[in-house]
């Protein structure tokens, strides 16, 4: 994870290829990492409690690599950053969605999580299915079912922190200019 | 085109004439704050990244506030890690345990926050001070990391919704149930990456401590910021308290707004938000039905004196149900003794409830008042998701303080009213 974070813009490496998890609509903050377990900070530590209120078996079922798929409002409630941190620690390579909540959608940007916003996948992808998507591009292939989507596209300044590796090696490095 | 007053608060900390719906910025911050979840990441963030100076000592908060007074040894490592960098760093405004007291409560209170502010906070709650004429909102602990080293922080300018309360609110109606209702009505993602602005009559006249219990909430509608233009009322309440210049801003007649939505307070009840999302809000006297195992009155939404006060009113010469725990937690040490010196706290020891230190505890299921399986509150705090509170199979239904502490005489979900009438029955 630590390369993939301090990947350089020039590298043309944004290509992921994953099993899919799927969610539904309004997932909390409180769901993807109960509020007993921010005592905890490091990343292992918080995957082993990943999504366990929806499924107490999840955290053993996932594996890297792996790739979430939910429906609307992913991300919702707290401000909590565990929630990204028990994503990336299980091995998550990425989250898609309808839409995002936004503390979750920087948090995501902020700490080099990749995200994606597409209706047409959260609609079509079932859980299960191995899909491949272009962070560049935008674009999700689905391997199971022979399809393909878009996903909206990046703005500039996003498309930079990302590329930065996060949002505070891109303040450090402004910082230097 | 006219811009709104979330909009000329933008521009102006990004030093432009004017900025737009969708634009992306980095705007200079006047305050930004941690707690003892997520300051901790931030700080460790902001070390691993290099960064050696904060931006500026004096407009820093760190507010050890959810688990303290510390409940286990992991906590309390937390926390000496925030005091430590406090120390090193000659933050200003850290607090710990007989200083203070719920952050969303304490800010404003202390006068560290103020109207045209850029506030921006590590905990979803932040925009609490919207209620002061602030741009204020929730971030993460690397966007606090990068602010306390910078003073700076992306935001992408949110699109404004208008909403309007017409007419005046029935007896014990509050601002717990008007945001109820607005969330009722739009949903918890109703209002996505937007501004909330709220106006009209019934705001015009709602207390200071309504008003923010109003904007802490317009995150569960998914909203980037709420926010109330500042008045008399607001005028009022920063006198001899804000520390630094106030800048008003009020939105133009001819601003842009998305949506707008027109409400009379007459037709707002007092509501609940039942399990398991705020949106899900019924009336508060069609559920004697439910019955409760514990009732909270207190956190950043509804722990302040005014919501102890109409606790208290209601509980005055009443007795906790004999199968309820009724837990009352002022948000600050000077709620607390105000509480005190007003007799507050002795009618809530004769009612037989517990008056607890200033902690977020109970909200998050942290500590002091943590569910068991199967069990249900009613809660003024601000979310009823699974497993908020305590077990995975505990419920909370989300209320304010006066159907909150009928329900706690009760031991069902009852409203001030039903509690008078089977009083006289």
């Amino acid at each position: 994870m630590a390369e993939q974070s301090m990947r350089g813009a020039d590298e043309p490496q944004t290509t992921l290829e994953g099993r899919v998890w799927t969610f539904g609509r309004d997932v909390d903050t409180d769901l993807i990492i109960a509020a007993r377990y921010l005592t905890m900070k490091e990343p292992e530590e918080l995957a082993e409690h990943l999504m366990e209120d929806q499924d107490p078996e999840f955290p053993r079922k996932v594996q890297p690599g792996d790739i979430l798929v939910a429906q609307e409002n992913f991300g919702c409630g707290s401000s909590r950053e565990h929630a990204p941190i028990a994503i990336k620690g299980a091995g998550v390579q990425a989250v898609i969605a309808k839409s995002f909540a936004r503390i979750f959608y920087r948090n995501a940007f902020n700490t080099g999580l990749p995200i994606l916003v597409s209706v047409e996948a959260a609609d079509r992808i079932q859980e299960g299915d191995r899909i491949r998507a272009d962070l560049a591009a935008g674009t999700i292939e689905n391997l199971t079912r022979n399809e393909s989507y878009q996903a909206e596209p990046l703005p500039e300044f996003m498309r930079e922190l990302v590329s930065a590796g996060g949002l505070l090696p891109y303040l450090k490095a402004r910082e230097q200019r | 085109m006219g811009m709104t007053i979330t909009e000329k608060i933008l521009a102006r900390a990004v030093g432009r004439e004017s900025v737009a719906p969708g634009d992306l910025i980095m705007a200079r911050v006047d305050f930004c704050l941690g707690n003892d979840i997520t300051a901790p990441v931030a700080i460790d963030e902001f070390e691993k990244a290099g960064f050696e100076q904060v931006f500026d000592a004096a407009r820093i908060a760190l507010i050890p506030d959810h688990f303290t007074p510390c409940k286990d040894i992991k906590t309390a490592m937390l926390v000496k890690q925030m005091r430590e960098f406090a120390r090193r760093h000659e933050i200003e405004h850290y607090y710990d345990v007989g200083r203070v007291g719920v952050e969303h409560a304490l800010l404003p209170e202390m006068g560290l926050v103020g109207p045209g502010d850029v506030v921006i906070g590590a905990d979803s709650h932040t925009c609490t001070y919207g209620a002061l004429g602030a741009f204020a909102t929730g971030v993460g602990s690397t966007d606090l990391a990068g602010a306390m080293a910078t003073g700076e922080v992306w935001f992408r300018v949110p699109a404004s919704l208008r909403f309007v309360f017409e007419g005046e609110l029935g007896p014990y109606v509050g601002g717990k149930d008007l945001i109820l209702h607005t969330i009722g009505e739009i949903g918890v993602d109703g209002a996505l990456y937007r501004a909330m602005e709220f106006t009209g009559p019934v705001i015009e006249t709602l207390s200071m401590d309504n008003r923010q219990t109003m904007a802490n909430m317009a995150i569960e509608a998914g909203a980037k910021n709420g926010i109330i233009a500042p008045d008399r009322i607001t005028r009022e309440y920063i006198e001899g308290r804000f520390r630094r210049e106030p800048r008003y801003y009020e939105s133009d007649a001819d601003a842009a707004y998305e949506f707008e939505y027109r409400w009379r307070g007459e037709d707002i009840p007092l509501l609940v938000a039942k399990p398991h999302l705020p949106s899900n809000v019924a009336r508060a006297d069609e559920l004697a039905d439910t019955r409760i195992d514990q009732v909270v009155i207190g956190s950043c939404t509804n722990g302040r004196i005014e919501d102890l006060r109409a606790a208290a009113e209601v509980l005055r010469g009443q007795k906790v149900g004999r199968d309820v725990r009724c837990i009352v937690i002022p948000a600050t040490q000077a709620i607390y003794q105000q509480a005190m010196d007003e007799g507050l706290v002795d009618v809530f020891l004769a009612a037989e409830a517990v008056f607890s230190v200033p902690t977020c505890g109970p909200c998050l299921g942290g500590h002091m008042g943590v569910l068991a399986e199967g069990e249900r509150a009613v809660s003024t705090t601000n979310r009823n998701f699974v497993g908020r509170m305590g077990h995975v199979n505990s419920e909370v239904y989300l209320a304010g303080p006066y159907v909150a502490a009928a329900s706690a005489i009760a031991g069902h979900v009852a409203t001030p009213d039903q509690i008078q009438s089977r009083r006289a029955a």
